[in-house]
């Protein structure tokens, strides 16, 4: 018989075993969908996971898709750290990118140096802003900020949808539902001739830097963590709830609005109505497979990312449907959560009984 | 699993052609990158339909479908390109500016861009259908058909060639029937089943009893089917989706085309092009007439059909007026293709505004 037991402590070695653990069980149960399929199992491995990486431009183009992956994941481990469920980093992603790209658009037909470190800061101040509200709503007002934050993304796409089809549509532009395209100083410079890679990847590392610093050096850190395990010996300890609620929300927004800055100035050079393929719901899964910590993130967001372009390699040369791609992101997330469940609990084999 | 089987099915019947025909096949591929699902039934279900003329044909084909308009349509473009594709079709509107950064950096491959304007090299062309045309005959059985005289309009973005379609829509119903008003919802969406039923809803609720779409999916006709009132499929012919409620649809098909421009590429005879073609070059096609339209309806839509296809008749022939009474189009003359690309007004009995 098998019995389940409760562990006295969650095991230090499965915590950072089981998101490896996670990886692997998606590929065996990724290859044996690709067999049901009709595929051989291990060229479609291959194809998804080591082909789209090959070369120069492939690896450069993975590091542009995690780059926003991984900038949001880290602004989300401020939030679920300390047990604040910001669901709606792709609302403050958005109106990040609204933000920014409205003042890039002030300076379309404008050059000049100054321009771009006011197009970032504006993104920044507008996840802040769109963050800000699930935050002052929980603290004052005791709502969810899980339904807040979540409601709140429709409501930065139907904002985006209103001003790309309207006052900001290109008047040049026959009234298709896009902005004109912002002028280069308003761009995140290229780091190399040819690939499409760009400053915005320097935000991210310094998003890593200076969340360690904040988590493992700072008493807020500590403060997060100790709110993360239990709220009440937080309350106890008299740490002031709401201002560090308000605060990780605002690091998270500012983070989220960031990505989408290093999209429409990266990338995209406008604003249209898809700025993002929903980056900031594709992060949760990030912050979780990196166990909210900076070093596991950045190691996340590059498996996540290879899965995005895994999947248009796979349908190109073996006509795979695209969308496996996020079956592989679905299935990563559910071998993660189902394996967290030997971090609580042990599994023990005792004798067979009739 | 049924669409499932039904794919490999189709899959394995393509496969199988293409090793017959393997021995005579030539060396061009083409490319073709979708932005829905293959299985949508509407727009990018046609596109594939024509894919698959091309296989037909003895190409070697390649597509990738779901390509969101974000940053990820240049990757896919520049992989395309990168991996021996000698044509590469983008068949949605967002895909107009990476199409022309990518076919900047890639000379020897030819670039297709449906439905946009922008040719900044010339390996560029764009392609389009006069919708319009097919439009004009869908407003004559509109007009004969309704009884309530309101006619339902489910709208997409408010582009020209969304207002080109509701203008010749309303224009063909007036004529056969003067006193019938074109009630629009826009649901600021290409394929979203969810809305496009919530506005089929709102618009049957408000009294409409024929029901036409600018959007993509089957969601529109199933409504309008369960609350009996008439409808008309939209890219494909939707009428297994509807039985009852489709009394026609619009076909885009764009199999004549992608042969003939892969064709032109292998011969070595592609040039930079802007094609708008309408029925009469069979881009625009209508499908079976339903038997419950009258049959002197049938005959009237028939002819139509065939004066639209040799030019005798055009959709925006005037006298055309606007909503305020302006006059756009003067007795006797036809609206000319730069008034047709620009069109942003609504004429008249059209209610309500354009969007801005």
């Amino acid at each position: 018989m098998i019995k389940i037991v409760k562990r006295d402590q969650p095991s230090k070695v499965i915590f950072f075993f089981t998101p490896v653990l996670a990886i692997f069980l998606t590929l065996v149960a990724g290859g044996l969908i690709f067999l049901i399929l009709g595929f051989k199992p291990f060229e479609a491995l291959k194809f998804f996971f080591i082909v789209p990486i090959a070369d120069k431009y492939g690896f450069s183009e993975l590091l542009l898709k995690a780059t926003p992956l991984c900038l949001i994941a880290i602004g989300l481990s401020f939030c679920f750290k300390s047990n604040n469920w910001n669901i709606g980093a792709e609302g403050q992603l958005t109106f990040g990118a609204i933000v920014s790209g409205g003042v890039a658009l002030l300076f379309y037909d404008q050059e000049g140096f100054y321009i771009l470190p006011i197009v970032i800061l504006a993104g920044a101040i507008g996840g802040m802003l769109y963050a800000s509200i699930p935050a002052i709503l929980k603290t004052y007002f005791n709502t969810n900020e899980i339904l807040v934050s979540l409601m709140l993304v429709y409501v930065s796409k139907l904002i985006l949808d209103y001003l790309v089809v309207g006052p900001w549509s290109n008047p040049e532009g026959f009234n298709f539902p896009e902005t004109r395209q912002f002028s280069d100083s308003a761009r995140l410079p290229l780091l190399f001739e040819g690939l499409r890679i760009h400053a915005g990847i320097f935000l991210a590392l310094a998003a890593v830097v200076i969340s360690w610093f904040v988590f493992y050096k700072t008493y807020l850190g500590f403060q997060m963590k100790v709110s993360g395990f239990s709220l009440k010996t937080a309350k106890y300890a008299g740490y002031k709830g709401k201002k560090m609620i308000i605060l990780v929300f605002l690091i998270s927004g500012a983070c989220a609005g960031l990505a989408g800055v290093g999209e429409i100035t990266g990338p995209i050079g406008q604003l249209h109505r898809e700025v993002s393929p929903d980056y900031g719901f594709t992060a949760i899964i990030v912050a979780f497979l990196g166990r909210l910590h900076p070093v596991g993130i950045i190691f996340a967001s590059l498996v996540v990312a290879i899965t995005y372009l895994g999947a248009e390699t796979a349908q190109i040369f073996m006509q795979i449907p695209k969308y496996t791609g996020q079956v592989f992101q679905g299935m990563i997330l559910f071998f993660l959560l189902a394996s967290d469940y030997l971090l609580f609990f042990k599994i023990k084999f005792i004798g067979t009984k009739k | 699993m049924h669409k499932f089987f039904i794919r490999s099915f189709v899959s394995s019947l393509v496969l199988l052609f293409t090793f017959t025909v393997a021995a005579t096949a030539k060396d061009v591929k083409a490319a073709f990158v979708y932005i829905g699902p293959t299985g949508d039934h509407g727009w990018t279900y046609q596109h594939d339909v024509g894919r698959k003329a091309v296989e037909a044909a003895g190409f070697k084909t390649t597509y990738v479908e779901g390509v969101p308009e974000s940053a990820d349509a240049e990757r896919v473009l520049r992989q395309l390109a990168n991996s021996g594709h000698d044509v590469i079709f983008t068949t949605s509107f967002g895909y107009m500016n990476p199409t022309n950064k990518v076919a900047k950096e890639f000379p020897n491959v030819k670039f297709e861009h449906a439905t946009g304007y922008k040719r900044e090299h010339p390996n560029v062309s764009t392609y389009a259908a006069r919708f319009y045309e097919g439009r004009t005959i869908l407003g004559t059985i509109a007009g004969t058909m309704t009884k309530s005289n309101v006619i339902g309009y489910v709208a997409s973005f408010p582009i020209p060639e969304v207002i080109r379609g509701i203008n010749s829509f309303t224009l063909a119903a007036q004529k056969v029937n003067p006193n019938i008003k074109t009630k629009i919802v826009w649901a600021f969406t290409w394929y979203d089943p969810g809305k496009e039923a919530e506005a089929a809803k709102a618009l049957i609720d408000q009294g409409a009893d024929v029901i036409a779409q600018h959007t993509d999916s089957t969601a529109i006709v199933q409504i309008a089917e369960k609350a009996g009132v008439y409808a008309f499929g939209q890219a494909s012919d939707m009428d297994k989706f509807a039985p009852k409620a489709v009394l026609t649809s619009v076909e885009n098909n764009w199999g004549p085309y992608y042969v003939d421009r892969v064709k032109a590429v292998a011969n070595g005879t592609w040039s930079q092009k802007d094609t708008w073609h309408g029925i009469g070059d069979g881009m625009v096609v209508i499908s079976d007439l339903d038997s419950q339209m009258p049959a002197d309806l049938r005959s009237k839509v028939k002819k139509l059909q065939a004066d639209l296809a040799s030019g005798k008749v055009h959709s925006f022939t005037g006298p055309i007026y606007d909503q305020k009474g302006n006059l756009m189009v003067a007795e006797g003359k036809t609206a000319d293709d730069g008034m047709l690309a620009g069109m942003m007004t609504y004429v008249k009995g059209v209610e309500g505004d354009i969007p801005k």
